[in-house]
């Protein structure tokens, strides 16, 4: 399998803090890529730099051989390549449903004209993304509150919209930030399901940030694991369970 | 009934045209702020260079309108309002989208927006002159003077003809913007944008266009607030921009961000003005004989004399801050 991100001897520092250190991973195409590291080791660093939220210092990053360096995050939303952010974001004024209708790209609503002129037009393809959205709402298990304005839903449920936002189009590859944090564990259950399920039938393949090791054992092979701004292992989660070095930069010791 | 005409002259009217004025005015500033999330203080200045647009296209081509009955400079609107729009963009590239690109914090681009207001202000006196001069180059400004049907009514309630244009031009330009920003996806991804322009970004929209566009708006509206202000009294470099005061008021009385808000906070601001400046003694005249012996009517009551007119935007102002910051409709104040 090819490799459908690329990231090559990444840098990056915020001021003199060095987060990412000439980190280079891949990612095949058609996986569920977990990516895994204590706290500070720039794991959420690395995914804004892959989708274009954040210039990086030196290296370059590829998407299926494509150099997609410091490109910014809307071109790379045109390509395929979707994210979602740690801290779940909503545009708070919009509902639920509308948060979702955001998505669909090349509308005809998009032209001036077609507003004004071509109306008729406009409605088809409005209904046709309402359609949509009302489908990804129902899998998402937001149906009950596809009214309500984004702002006002639960931490949980603006992460199920966020995953229901890169279900909207057609992507390649989505990086998921921690989409699990925050989710109970009965929707969670959903979520793997349908995570494997657009992996599986839609062949999108998941780039996967997660504390949750029981979510990371059940999806991701294989699985990544950073610290300190690079790439020290990758692996089954056996092979990575099993890995001293991994276990010291968890705890900071080897257990005796 | 005679005074109940006067006040329909002197605050109806009178308020509709100042209100639209500044509504205009207000959604421009507010557009920007919504969307680059600073207070451009050049916008008084856009407006006046689109009322000097309309200015040089008329004294270029004074017969243009003639042909059509329409005074000329409302012909030359439209390409005033291209003309604006395509400094608007000019003004964008050349100082503020190098600031947005080194993360500058918005204050600079405040001060960037005073320096634009300065550079504008001298450029447009340079070309134009000091003095007022009238837009109607070659036209004369037609003065509709309605005869009331009651007895007794010998007042005719007076409307010249740019105000009948500038009522026309404000609705027209307020259901447009509304039809924009609800309907086409261009305006949702405005609205987006504004709420949160790294989700915006991630879902596929373009700031770069979306800042375009914003400004392609905010210029055109500024050059028809420009003219429309211009027509009503005469074409003067600093015109517009003894407006920003009260202009900004109304964009923070409607709430910041919210373009609805400042059209309303336009019309409460520019009425404000009028209702201040109006001598009630005259609707309290035909009242006189019944008023107590001690008590006799001056020749004028107002509330603040004309030449203090400009306190009533910054009075209107302190109180919204003081009980209500977030304006009319909830804004983004941040």
């Amino acid at each position: 399998m090819s490799a459908i991100i690329d990231v090559r001897h990444v840098n990056k520092a915020f001021g003199g803090l060095k987060v990412i250190n000439d980190c280079s991973l891949q990612v095949a195409e058609g996986s569920i890529t977990g990516l895994i590291g204590p706290n500070g080791a720039g794991k959420t660093t690395l995914f804004n730099i892959i989708a274009g939220a954040l210039p990086l210092d030196s290296g370059r990053v590829f998407l299926d051989g494509e150099d997609i360096t410091n490109h910014p995050a809307d071109e790379l939303f045109h390509k395929g390549l979707l994210r979602t952010f740690q801290i779940a974001h909503e545009f708070s004024n919009m509902t639920a449903l509308e948060n979702l209708m955001m998505v669909p790209p090349r509308q005809a609503g998009e032209h001036l004209f077609a507003t004004w002129f071509k109306p008729t037009l406009v409605r088809v393809e409005e209904a046709e993304v309402r359609r949509r959205a009302l489908e990804v709402i129902d899998f998402v298990g937001l149906h009950h509150v596809r009214n309500e304005l984004a702002g006002n839903l639960s931490g949980g449920q603006k992460k199920l919209l966020e995953l229901g936002r890169t279900m909207m189009t057609d992507a390649r590859v989505v990086l998921l930030d921690e989409i699990a944090a925050g989710v109970n564990r009965t929707l969670l259950g959903d979520l793997i399901g349908n995570i494997e399920r657009l992996n599986r039938e839609l062949g999108y393949t998941f780039l996967v940030i997660e504390h949750d090791m029981d979510m990371v054992a059940r999806l991701c092979d294989p699985v990544i694991v950073m610290a300190q701004g690079s790439v020290m292992v990758e692996g089954t989660i056996e092979e990575i369970r099993n890995n001293p070095a991994v276990i010291e930069a968890y705890f900071g010791s080897t257990p005796a | 009934m005679n005074e109940f005409v006067f006040f329909i002259n002197n605050v109806v009217i009178a308020g509709s045209v100042t209100g639209s004025i500044y509504a205009i005015g207000a959604v421009g500033v507010t557009l920007i702020f919504s969307i680059m999330r600073f207070a451009h203080f050049a916008h008084g200045d856009m407006m006046t260079f689109g009322a000097f647009m309309v200015l040089l296209l008329t004294t270029l081509f004074p017969q243009a309108g003639a042909a059509l009955g329409v005074p000329t400079p409302l012909i030359m609107l439209p390409l005033a309002m291209v003309l604006t729009a395509a400094l608007a963009v000019g003004l964008d590239r050349a100082f503020y989208k190098p600031l947005r690109a080194h993360g500058v914090k918005p204050i600079v681009f405040v001060i960037a927006s005073l320096g634009v207001t300065l550079m504008l202000q001298g450029l447009i006196r340079l070309f134009a002159g000091t003095g007022g001069q009238s837009l109607y180059v070659d036209d004369r400004k037609e003065i509709f003077r309605l005869a009331v049907p009651l007895e007794g009514v010998r007042v005719p309630v007076v409307v010249t003809e740019p105000q009948l244009y500038l009522f026309v031009l404000t609705i027209v330009a307020v259901v447009g913007l509304h039809l924009f920003l609800s309907r086409s996806r261009l305006g949702k991804a405005m609205r987006a944008m504004s709420d949160n322009p790294d989700l915006a970004q991630a879902s596929g929209i373009n700031t770069n266009t979306i800042v375009a566009v914003t400004w392609v708006i905010a210029g055109g509206l500024a050059a028809i607030a420009g003219t429309l202000l211009s027509l009503d009294v005469t074409f003067k470099p600093d015109l517009s921009f003894f407006l920003l005061l009260p202009i900004f008021a109304a964009a923070i009385v409607g709430g910041v961000g919210h373009p609805y808000g400042a059209i309303a906070g336009g019309f409460v601001v520019g009425f404000a003005e009028t209702l201040a400046v109006f001598n009630w003694s005259v609707l309290l005249r035909p009242f006189r004989d019944s008023l107590p012996e001690w008590l006799s009517l001056p020749g004028n009551l107002a509330f603040v004399g004309t030449e203090y007119k400009i306190v009533v935007p910054f009075f209107i102002l302190v109180v919204i801050l003081v009980w209500r910051p977030t304006g009319i409709f909830k804004g983004k104040v941040i």
